[in-house]
């Protein structure tokens, strides 16, 4: 990812900037005529809660990109091999669009790339659902329906945001996230009505990955109540609880076509959002971020 | 944003060099047609077959402060590779022609549609052997599941549906029954 390509920025094209320019200058002589969003920005505590909010819908979908690229050369068919890499493909190009979004929205300047690539893990907003390890394939496709599920609802919601570069994202990643439901129920459903190896299998890959669902109904940690409320009514942010109706009636169906059991206990995993990740993230951060810490200057 | 202040800073003390020919005002509408015509040129990599005008993702061309022009861009999907390689090459071709500075966009509302692909480019997708439905085909599915697809070497609808991923992030893999070719359909989302 380079944040070039959308916003113009000619930082890229050396050959023409001019040789007298001062060093440091702050000049941004391509910069957007238009800043998209708001033409009423968002300030204060509201628009560091914005940034928060957009950080972590941006970080659920950076990581768990990556994680589905994990198994490219690994997957069961070539086939799944190029749906888990689209897959991919879609959130990281949704990833790019938020992250884009939330470095507009205050803290130091930061590109997509900035945020993606220089952050420490607890500065990662992301839900433990998207970080947890691929496991065997039954898992990764039960992971896939609880993420996809509950994405698809929220962006057709906020592709109504007032907020257009979160609307923009949220237009396209709808339809993708509905294709994507399709593939993971259509998996779900196949092996849980399978063979007696595959429905053990896929049960034990939805017990394995289900209690982290249950972190993304949360109210978000920064809001105590007031904050989200400001979001919400300003279409900027949906409440997360007001998704869980609908992502559950999704999951129910599929898992009772899939003659599997929905999963039961207490136990609720929760803290992504702020933060607070599990053991398997710091490898996955380590992996992603390598290049770009190891040659801070590389480019293409 | 302070955009504003900056770039007339730039544009009255020469910091972006001007091309002889063209002033600093807004580009005329002649120039502005023949910006547009070099851009709606520009090949898409991923699909070598067709132009970005032919593909629908050129939205606009417009004049910007300096006597430059921005061009925005649709991808067709959030995370379509070629986008970069697109920006690039229309910055490249525009600038050759003498605009400046040159400005490329990705717009992503509204969202990008089969529709909107030209029907010459339908036509030079056939025949590269890419399947593709008319617009009116565009189903009002969201997911783009339901979808019209003809063998693009038999015509039969008699295909059966491989995989709904292909090697691009805007194609399925399907099969003809009837002929037994195995096509990439280019999947209808509105």
């Amino acid at each position: 990812m380079t944040a070039d390509a959308a916003s113009g920025h000619p930082g890229m094209d050396g050959a023409r900037a001019p040789a007298t320019a001062a060093p440091g200058s702050e000049a941004p002589l391509g910069a957007p005529v238009t800043s998209p969003g708001l033409g009423d920005e968002p300030a204060g505590a509201l628009r560091d809660a914005a940034r928060a909010y957009v950080l972590g819908l941006g970080d659920d979908a950076l990581i768990l990109s990556h994680r589905l690229t994990e198994w490219v050369t690994r997957a069961p068919a070539l086939e799944e091999e190029l749906a888990l890499a689209n897959v991919a493909l879609d959130l990281l190009g949704q990833a790019r669009g938020l992250l884009e979004r939330a470095g507009q929205l205050g803290g130091p300047a930061s590109t997509a790339d900035d945020l993606a690539y220089l952050r420490d893990a607890r500065g990662f907003r992301n839900c433990l659902l998207v970080e947890l390890e691929n496991g065997d394939f039954a898992r990764t496709m039960a992971r896939q329906l609880l993420f996809s599920a509950w994405q698809l609802p929220l962006y057709e919601r906020l592709r109504h945001s007032n907020d257009s570069a979160l609307a923009g994202v949220a237009a396209a990643g709808a339809r993708e996230a509905a294709y994507h439901l399709d593939h993971a129920a259509l998996w779900v459903r196949r092996l849980g009505d399978g063979t007696d190896e595959s429905h053990r299998r896929m049960q034990e890959g939805l017990d394995a990955v289900w209690p982290y669902a249950a972190e993304l109904f949360l109210p978000e940690p920064f809001e105590g109540g007031l904050v989200l409320g400001a979001l919400v009514q300003r279409e900027l942010a949906v409440d997360p609880a007001a998704l869980e109706p609908v992502w559950s009636a999704t999951v129910h169906q599929v898992v009772t076509e899939a003659t599997l059991e929905v999963p039961t206990g207490d136990w609720r995993p929760a803290g992504g959002r702020q933060g607070l990740h599990t053991e398997a993230f710091g490898f996955l951060l380590a992996e992603l971020q390598s290049l770009r810490r190891t040659e801070p200057e590389a480019s293409w | 944003m302070t955009a504003e202040p900056a770039r007339s800073t730039a544009c009255s003390s020469g910091a972006i060099p001007q091309p002889p020919g063209l002033s600093e005002t807004d580009p005329s509408e002649t120039e502005l047609a023949r910006a547009a015509a070099l851009a709606a040129e520009i090949v898409d990599p991923e699909l070598p077959v067709l132009t970005v005008g032919e593909l629908g993702i050129l939205r606009r061309v417009l004049p910007v402060a300096c006597g430059g022009v921005a061009v925005e861009l649709t991808p067709t999907y959030s995370g379509c590779p070629a986008v970069e390689v697109i920006v690039s090459d229309v910055r490249a071709a525009l600038s050759a022609a003498g605009y400046e500075p040159v400005e490329v966009r990705v717009v992503r509302d509204p969202p990008w549609s089969s529709a909107w692909i030209s029907p010459t480019g339908r036509e030079k997708l056939r025949a590269a052997g890419i399947s593709v439905g008319p617009p009116s085909e565009a189903s009002d599915d969201s997911s783009g599941l339901v979808d019209l697809v003809r063998c693009p070497a038999c015509g039969s609808l008699a295909v059966r549906r491989l995989s709904p991923f292909g090697p691009t992030a805007c194609t399925a893999l399907y099969a003809c029954r009837d002929c037994g070719e195995p096509f990439e359909h280019l999947k209808a989302v509105s």
